[in-house]
């Protein structure tokens, strides 16, 4: 791995400047290096992040055909990672006019990292410092507690998937409370209405009385208004300081329980498990977003790049490499879903609603097709409005806001069905619908979506750590489930409880729905019956016991 | 074929069959599925427009690959043989640690077609987490998975096909090793080894007595008076005191005085170089396998690679001298050429586990393979068996018993069955042959779910002495 040399780094600043110009805006600063296929061996396991933790699997085939892209949130043959700065990794023969191109597509990627809020939570530091720390901490630990290290790991990584991505950015990024305080937010919404339980004829009154203080004087008028209310109720200043307490530890995740409430990790002897747990949850919510924004990222990158490259001067007489180039990448496939190819054609469709205007109530109430088409309110809106959907979206907003019927109609999108023929022994693939609606919720039952799990408090006195999986349609692998829960139970110290949907089985299922080898069980809606059903690990043992029917999931 | 089906169906409806038995049968009867080899590499021309394997996800895609093209470079081989004793040492620890066993080994299979079989050894393992069964399905009509699309069409056209290929490839992406082939028997004696060593299997303690001979070695073992290559000198001192009692110059044999020995140039014994007949034991392997319609699934899977590993295994015990014979049955069986088509003929017919030890006795007694051979029998079976107190099974399989040095039946159960015994189990189990002959028959059942663990297991249990 060696840095690129002078000459290409001049055409890497050329093209930063030119992007700086057309509104794109990242850190200065950058490193490229050149990578060789060897190199990419070390880096793909580790994400394409030098620093990352040693980890024995690392140097193992893991197969992935059970848990596809769900096991892991990242992408393993990335060019440009989102560290500061922003390391990016190029093939050793690429030519200039090539070159152009990808960095014009990385340092799309790079504004992107900077600025779309899906990834706030990694801008006030970098990653590949912090993960070199944590490397050395792993090293340091491993060398004085052995293969206990390793499976801590393990067992931190058996639950990485569930860590509270979402949580941590909505801390980072707080919505707005309102007009008032949060002293009196607290006071209105919870202490009056939960705490007091308050009719509505007194809760008005509180309210005109606050209107009155405010009116009275908006400086001092809050503190008047809280005298009045110190009075009436004592209480309220140490519910109110103590709700302030909890609201900071929010929801824990899984991981933060565990560090928190787990008796074995509290153990003197076992703290420096916490170090290791704090390290890959950390891990995996910097890696979090990467996945949750593939299409988008993509796209981003792939519309700079192809707007950037025709205008830039530097590479006349290569356009018609670029062409070949670009369209391989950036081409609609016949079957098949490409994420460069489809955000691209979004951007460009997007900056269109916003050029025209469409992107509004107006045009939406329209109903004449004809009206429709010639519509163009010319606001000229369309490049502050991509660059603020770049900002303020991922895949799954982005996908179900603009992926509507002129979006596919005109890229003369479908979704393709895939059955067997049974006759010719051969799949067929036939267009299954054409219609928006359906389109998009293909791309979104694809979507990545780790199951939501949830700790569920009973307060029993056997300490069970009794997790809820909160059912949407899909049931988990079963497969999976005994070793993660062997690890949450060695992490936790007591028995450990999951409760799961799945199907029940019936005798007969087994309808084979192809004819060779090995096939999945095929299963018409209909016969799909489910049920809840309760792991428990107690001791290194899995049982399952299925709950009682009418039951609804605790939550 | 199908008319052979009904007329033994027809036979069995005489001697009288209980409702069950007949409904599975009748699911046999009514699976109109042909055995077919998948077509060989290359999408086959089939009128239509060929669709190559498309993407299924927007995540296949990276910079690295798409935009520059490149790829990661495989691990080679020598590497990861290197690390995996490593690894697996690793793995027993684990075990003693008391947590389950991570590293599988020798599951990537790469059949080829024309004995070019491919097993790669490569240490492969899972990151277990909680996630959402992405294989799981409410598609009515059993529909692949849906995709993206675009272009021209009606709803409904069909714009192109895939012929079906096999499933049964159990390892696929980067690590099989596209770049160097690797041939069956060089991989596999090294799972051999490496199910020996780190599993513990057990060694053969007994090779049986055929050997052949197989070659001439040559060896400084011959001893010759007066001139040769080495000098024995334990040998050529033991004569020069010989010739020395002889000539009266040893009086007391407590006090023996070396210097006024005389030595003779005809005491001298040299070693020199000779022919050596060199006998090894070689074994002859039949691997018989069920390939009826009820073979369905999983149960096919667990008995191809258990196959694969008892292959192996048996290959390092006899140092390479293994012959495989392949026979696949369903209600006729048949003798295959190689493991590519053992292994990938797809399951349909019905069931008669007879055929398949007739076809095995018959071969044994044309090409007199007794005289030569230790032969090892194994039949993976999912325990369906129209016959189905084994009338003619049995006496075939006692036939076999007289010459084979171990019969292993393995029966992947359904799990359907839930706790039932299966026609083959039960007729054996009836029959007493295995507590009669526990060094010649085993039995071994295994649930449809089993795993690597449980696959090894078995075959402890299939071939211990």
């Amino acid at each position: 791995m060696e840095l690129i040399d002078q000459h290409t780094k001049e055409i890497m600043e050329g093209c930063k400047e030119r992007a700086l110009e057309a509104g794109l805006r990242f850190e200065d600063e950058s490193l490229e290096y050149i990578v060789t296929n060897r190199d990419l061996l070390e880096l793909t396991p580790k994400v394409m992040i030098p620093t990352l933790y040693d980890y024995w699997v690392h140097d193992v085939e893991v197969l992935k055909e059970k848990g596809r892209y769900e096991l892991y949130p990242s992408n393993p043959y990335e060019t440009v990672i989102n560290t500061r700065p922003a390391i990016s990794y190029y093939n050793d023969n690429n030519p200039d006019w090539m070159n152009v191109m990808i960095f014009y597509h990385v340092l799309g990627h790079i504004d992107f990292f900077q600025n779309n809020l899906y990834f706030r939570h990694t801008w006030d530091y970098d990653f590949n410092g912090r993960a070199l720390s944590d490397k050395r901490l792993i090293a340091a630990l491993r060398s004085e507690k052995g293969r206990w290290v390793d499976y801590i790991i393990e067992f931190s990584r058996g639950i990485d998937n569930l860590v509270g991505y979402h949580r941590e950015l909505s801390d980072l990024d707080p919505p707005p409370t309102g007009d008032g305080s949060a002293r009196v937010n607290y006071y209105f919404d919870v202490f009056l209405q939960d705490t007091q339980k308050v009719n509505i004829s007194e809760y008005i009154k509180e309210i005109e009385r606050y209107n009155e203080c405010m009116r009275e004087d908006s400086q001092t008028g809050e503190k008047n208004f809280f005298s009045e209310v110190r009075k009436k109720y004592p209480e309220y200043e140490s519910l109110y300081s103590k709700s302030l307490k909890e609201k900071r530890n929010g929801r824990p995740d899984i991981f933060q329980y565990l560090m928190e409430h787990s008796e074995f990790v509290q153990k003197e002897e076992n703290t420096w498990m916490k170090s290791i747990m704090e390290v890959v949850r950390n891990t995996s919510v910097f890696l979090q977003p990467q996945i949750r924004t593939k299409i988008m990222n993509e796209g981003w990158a792939s519309y700079w790049h192809e707007k950037l490259f025709l205008q830039d001067d530097r590479i006349k007489g290569h356009e018609v490499d670029f062409a070949r180039t670009h369209a391989g990448v950036t081409s609609l496939p016949r079957v098949g879903l490409n994420p460069y190819a489809l955000g691209m054609r979004m951007f460009y469709y997007i900056e269109e609603l916003g050029d025209t205007g469409r992107y509004s109530t107006a045009y939406r109430r329209l109903s004449d097709s004809a009206l429709r088409k010639d519509y163009d309110n010319h606001s000229r809106k369309g490049q502050e409005f991509i660059f603020q959907v770049r900002q303020s979206l991922c895949d799954f907003t982005f996908i179900n806001t603009f992926v509507d019927q002129d979006f596919v109609t005109r890229n003369k999108l479908f979704v393709v069905g895939k059955r067997l023929n049974k006759d010719r022994m051969v799949w067929e693939y036939y267009v299954k619908s054409r219609k928006a609606q359906d389109y998009r919720q293909m791309i979104m039952d694809g979507l990545y979506h780790p199951p939501h799990i949830e700790i569920y408090e009973k307060n029993d006195a056997d300490n069970v750590l009794y997790l809820v999986h909160h059912f949407e349609g899909k049931p988990l692998v079963k497969d999976f489930i005994a070793n993660t829960m062997i690890g949450l139970e060695y992490l936790w110290g007591n028995p450990v409880q999951l409760e799961t949907s799945e199907v029940v089985t019936s005798g007969t299922d087994t309808s084979a729905g192809t004819p060779s080898g090995t096939m999945q069980e095929v299963l018409k809606p209909s016969d799909f019956k489910w049920e809840r059903v309760v792991y428990t690990m107690k001791n290194r043992e899995l049982s399952r016991q299925v709950m009682a029917q009418e039951k609804p999931s605790a939550s | 074929m199908k008319d052979k089906r009904f007329d033994i169906y027809e036979a069995l409806k005489t001697n009288g069959l209980t409702s069950e038995q007949e409904k599975i049968i009748a699911e046999e009867l009514e699976d109109d599925r042909q055995h077919v080899l998948p077509e060989d590499g290359q999408d086959a021309e089939t009128g239509g427009t060929v669709l190559r394997g498309a993407a299924e996800t927007v995540y296949q895609f990276y910079d690295l690959i798409h935009l520059q093209s490149m790829s990661a470079m495989q691990s080679g081989y020598a590497a990861t043989t290197r690390s995996i004793d490593e690894l697996l040492e690793r793995d027993h620890q684990r075990e003693s640690d008391g947590f389950p066993r991570k590293i599988n080994v020798g599951r990537l299979i790469k059949p080829g077609k024309g004995g070019k079989t491919k097993i790669v050894i490569v240490p492969t393992t899972v990151e277990e987490k909680f996630i959402h069964d992405p294989s799981f399905r409410t598609d009515e009509n059993g529909e692949g998975q849906s995709s993206g699309g675009t272009g021209e069409g009606e709803e409904g056209e069909v714009i192109g096909e895939q012929p079906v290929r096999p499933e049964g490839e159990t390892g696929s992406g980067p690590g099989e090793g596209d770049g160097g082939a690797h041939e069956l028997e060089s991989n596999a004696y090294d799972l051999g080894r490496i199910l020996t060593e780190q599993f513990k299997l057990p060694n053969l303690k007994e090779k049986g007595k055929k050997r052949s001979l197989t070659r001439y070695t040559y060896d400084l073992t011959d001893r010759h008076r007066g001139f040769g290559q080495v000098l024995d000198k334990k040998a050529t001192l033991r004569r020069i005191l010989e010739t020395n009692i002889h000539l009266g110059n040893v009086p007391d044999v407590d006090r023996i005085d070396p210097s006024g020995f005389l030595v003779s140039p005809g005491d001298r014994v040299f070693r020199i170089l000779s022919r050596e007949k060199d006998y090894e034991s070689q074994a002859m392997i039949f691997f018989v396998r069920d390939y009826s319609g009820s073979m369905a699934g999983k149960t096919t899977e667990l008995v191809v690679a258990q196959h694969v590993l008892i292959y192996s295994w048996l290959l390092y015990q006899y140092a390479m001298q293994v012959e495989t014979r392949f026979v696949l049955h369903d209600t006729e069986a048949k003798e295959v050429p190689d493991f590519y088509t053992y292994y990938n003929s797809s399951v349909a017919g019905g069931t008669q586990v007879a055929s398949a030890y007739r076809l095995v006795n018959e071969i044994v007694e044309k090409e007199n393979l007794v005289r030569d051979y230790n032969i090892y029998i194994f039949h993976g079976t999912d325990g369906d068996d129209w016959d189905t107190d084994g009338k003619e099974s049995l006496p075939e399989l006692k036939k076999m018993l007289k010459y084979a040095n171990r019969v292993g039946i393995t029966i992947a159960e359904h799990s359907y069955r839930a706790g039932k015994s299966s026609e083959v189990e039960k007729y054996v189990k009836n029959s007493k042959l295995l507590e009669e002959k526990p060094k010649l028959i085993r039995l071994d059942v295994i649930g449809e779910d089993a795993g690597e663990q449980r696959l090894i297991e078995g075959i402890k249990k299939l071939i211990s002495e």
